[in-house]
């Protein structure tokens, strides 16, 4: 019989006991007493969500392939488990073997976005595990952190004793292999952290200092030895075909977000859109090999019994084989009930043509992504998309059967004007009118458009990385412009305009651009109880205002404040590849509006040739 | 082709529900490449059935599914076949061939078999094996039952075809599937009503052992096992 943690009364009285029970098709069970090091990898969310990301079944597969390694799973235990083991005392264990966390080597967390936090401290006080890296013992795992919100890891700073920067096929065996190496020889943990420190992409954070002026910004950040490095470079995969992805990948019993076999095609983005932190940091573009692709399609579709496949990047268009890649899994699955699901296609007649093919055209809707209303306010984001384009694709899409779309708008963008926040309306409605140019005879029904707004965040290592966020009544008040513009018009009934919440996005901010002292912000927001923050019912905006207040951290110096060209920013030590001169000057091209041509169309010189791979040496291959 | 697979749930795999068990099976017939049928349409979905769905805690040796193939090898390749890709707490008993006009079985379920027991820990101080007996074999055993539209009153009784003490608890064979499904907690609520005892939510621990189709004639029952109603298939 496999170990429970959880009694059976607990498993029968709460919500979805499939998340906590391990014991999935393909989940790796090892003997434990042929292992060395037993790490935990965590996404700090509900299991749903968390078994539906990539990047964890990635690394669940290389640390087991390791036979000196056993990794395993842990999620956020919902709300109502919470509550019992909090009660009961049960210490948070991995999925597989049902043992508690605490006793593992390694707790690995991926930190996907900034709502998360709380969610971490959660995972940590459940598991019994001293929140503070400073309170932690050789008794305790190494507790390190992974992922897009690691590229500014400083408000998490006390709760870490490592980040990883960067990819993680690359730098794990060597510190795992010296973790193993210091248990050996006894070292302090201490000793350890700082020996880790040293590796190429490890940022140990209790190693460093930072001073700061009378005005709050940062007088000088520095390693408090010199043997360790004042700037952590990224690591990345250069051959992402001859490298390991999975091909058993762990299925759920529940439905997870993400319920198919997902195969990444490339990493990066070659259209440097500013406001995209994913644009900058996944630098230089890598693609896989498109036979590789197909293989690992036939593998993880036999091995996981998935009934719909999916392919992943972040602009799939611009991966080079994706017509011989889509037409191989369309003519090699379709008939066998296998569904292909193509997201983020740019829409032309390619595209159109491929998932006429794959969706149920009236059914399903096309998504749109212009980002900004105004061709102005395009160009100041660097999104080369055209008006011109987007209507004759929507024109293609209406005439070929489609009669849904959906767009995507962010408002309080930099130097946005009046006229850009009405743009969202206006472009709307021109989709609009282009679907009732077509004859009535051979419409399908009424257009149904459905704008959403997201608000802006301005992220670190992006070019408005120094820009100023906009308020929470700002953000409302433009929204209602929106609406208001949108109501006026005459294809008003078919255009439904939605927008993100205000509260959440400026929090976000803040975390976003935080520093050290943000994380006693949120380490008292979750003693206030907020947690699970990314789910709108679970957010408690009042709780983090009284937790600001109470920590005397004003959210105006981290969001409204327009930063100064050298101000030292608190991701400065990271070294991402792409220069910090690329994103000034890139800063200059948004304010006076020029566009700047992609990677293939012409290098840049952004810095990301310094990996010594993908598109930037394409035309030399 | 019709195809009936008998399969059994323990383990951990009684916290996982119908729903995400249906899931599990289909995900499971792509794993074992069993060539089943599809339906026709945008979205085609494979054609498969459970027989009776299973609680929430229940174990069982006795679950059935049928499913349609476009083609077969032998009983004991396609039982071997999807053993292969089970996981812990699922295993697959036989697969078996039925005829082409069989009905399926989620409408033949007419009984099923059952042993109770308490959790550990959970049994109530006051239970006599004796008392509960006597219970059983009154003459009538009114309860109302609800049902999503209405309650009813039904006699427990004309459903409960025999119950007897059982090395491991108390067996009982009593009326299921879609016309007079009753669940061994549905007798004990009675119990407990009949003798003032109560029991925690948690005491019972259910484990059905095999579903009848009802052969007989009008008054008299004739059950026999859904697994017999098929026979093996070999290459
Ligand atoms: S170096 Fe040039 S090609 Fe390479 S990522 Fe930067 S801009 Fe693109």
């Amino acid at each position: 019989m496999r170990k429970q943690a959880l009694s059976d009364e607990i498993l029968l009285k709460i919500e979805k006991p499939a998340r906590y029970i391990g014991n999935e098709v393909n989940s790796v069970v090892k003997d434990l007493s042929k292992i060395d090091v037993r790490f935990a990898m965590c996404f700090p969310d509900v299991y749903e969500i968390g078994m539906s990301h990539l990047g964890i079944q990635i690394l669940y597969d290389m640390f087991n392939r390791w036979e000196d390694v056993y990794c395993e799973r842990v999620y956020s235990p919902w709300t109502d488990l919470d509550k019992i083991m909090r009660e009961q005392n049960i210490p948070l264990f991995a999925l597989e073997s049902q043992d508690a966390i605490k006793d593992f080597d390694f707790l690995g967390v991926t930190i996907q976005y900034e709502m998360c936090y709380t969610n971490i401290l959660q995972i940590l006080e459940l598991g019994q595990i001293p929140m503070e890296s400073k309170d932690r013992t050789w008794e305790h795992p190494i507790v390190i952190g992974g992922g897009p919100c690691a590229y500014n890891p400083e408000p998490l700073a006390d709760f870490f004793d490592l980040f990883y920067m960067g990819e993680g096929e690359t730098m794990y065996r060597s510190l795992i292999d010296l973790y193993k190496e210091h248990k050996a020889k006894n070292s302090t943990r201490e000793e350890f952290l700082r020996e880790a420190g040293k590796l190429p992409g490890i940022y140990a954070p209790s190693m460093y200092e930072v001073v700061y002026k009378e005005d709050g910004t940062i007088a000088e950040f520095k390693p408090k030895y010199e043997d360790v490095p004042a700037t952590v470079k990224k690591q990345i995969v250069m051959d992402l075909t001859d490298t390991c992805y999975p091909e058993n990948p762990v299925v759920p019993f529940i439905k997870a977000t993400q319920d198919r076999v997902v195969l990444e095609i490339q990493r990066g983005c070659i259209r440097g859109c500013r406001f995209c932190q994913a644009g900058m940091i996944y630098r230089p573009v890598r693609e896989r090999d498109v036979e590789m692709l197909k293989d690992k399609a036939y593998k993880m579709l036999r091995n996981t019994g998935h009934e719909e496949i999916s392919l992943s990047s972040l602009s799939s268009s611009d991966y080079s084989q994706l017509g011989e890649l889509v037409n191989f899994l369309i003519d090699e699955f379709k008939g066998k009930g296998v569904n292909v699901s193509l997201p983020s296609l740019r829409i032309d007649a390619f595209s159109l043509d491929v998932m006429s093919k794959v969706q149920d055209v009236r059914k399903s809707s096309l998504t749109f992504a212009p980002e900004a209303g105004s061709q102005r306010m395009r160009d100041v984001i660097n999104k080369g998309l055209t008006e011109d384009v987007i209507i004759k694709g929507a024109g293609l899409a209406f005439e070929a059967g489609w009669n849904r779309v959906k767009l995507y708008f962010m408002l309080g963008l930099p130097t946005e004007t009046e006229e850009d926040i009405k743009g969202i309306a206006y472009l709307s409605e021109k989709i609009a009118e282009r679907y009732y140019e077509i004859p009535k005879t051979e419409r399908n029904g009424k257009v149904q458009i459905v704008a959403s707004s997201s608000f802006f965040v301005p992220k670190p290592f992006t070019p408005f990385q120094w820009a100023s966020m906009n308020t929470k009544e700002e953000f409302l008040q433009k929204a209602h412009v929106v609406n208001d513009t949108v109501k006026e018009q005459l294809n008003r009934k078919s255009i439904k305009y939605n927008y993100h919440e205000a509260d959440v996005t400026v929090l976000e901010g803040v975390l976003a651009r935080g520093d050290r002292r943000v994380g006693k912000v949120i380490l008292n927001a979750y003693r206030k109880g907020c947690l699970y923050d990314a789910w709108s019912e679970s957010f408690h905006n009042d709780l983090w205002m009284e937790a600001f207040e109470e920590e005397g951290i004003d959210i105006m110096f981290y969001t409204k404040r327009e930063r100064d060209m050298d101000e030292i920013l608190p991701w400065d030590f990271i070294d991402v590849g792409v220069s910090k001169e690329f994103f000034k000057r890139e800063w200059q091209r948004a304010k006076d509006e020029v566009v700047t041509p992609n990677c293939r169309m012409a290098c840049q010189g952004c810095g990301a040739a310094a990996f010594g791979g993908g598109v930037c040496f394409e035309a030399k291959n | 082709m019709k195809l009936r697979i008998k399969f059994t749930k323990s383990g951990v795999m009684v916290f996982i529900g119908h729903l995400d068990m249906m899931r599990y099976f289909q995900k499971a017939m792509r794993r074992a490449d069993i060539d089943i049928a599809y339906s026709q349409g945008f979205n085609p979905h494979q054609i498969m059935s459970f027989a009776l769905p299973l609680g929430v805690g229940v174990y069982s040796d006795g679950e059935y599914l049928d499913i349609e193939a476009n083609s077969i090898t032998s009983s004991e390749d396609m039982c071997k076949r999807l053993n292969e890709v089970m996981v812990d707490g699922v295993t697959i008993e036989s697969v078996k061939l039925l005829a082409d006009n069989a009905k399926n079985a989620m409408s033949l379920v007419a009984a099923a078999d059952y042993i109770v027991s308490f959790r550990e820990g959970h049994a109530p101080e006051s239970f006599s094996m004796k008392k509960f007996l006597e219970f059983c074999e009154q003459d009538s055993i009114l309860v109302t039952k609800q049902t999503k539209k209405n309650t009813r009153e039904i006699d427990l009784k004309s459903y409960m075809y025999e119950v007897r003490e059982d090395k491991d608890g108390i067996y009982m064979k009593i009326g299921a599937g879609s016309a007079n499904n009753i669940k061994p907690d549905l007798i004990f609520q009675a119990y407990e009503e009949y003798t003032g005892i109560s029991m925690d939510e948690f005491a019972l621990k259910v484990k059905r052992l095999d579903l009848y189709a009802d052969l007989g004639e009008e008054d008299t029952h004739k059950f026999v096992s859904l697994e017999a109603l098929g026979e093996d298939f070999y290459e």
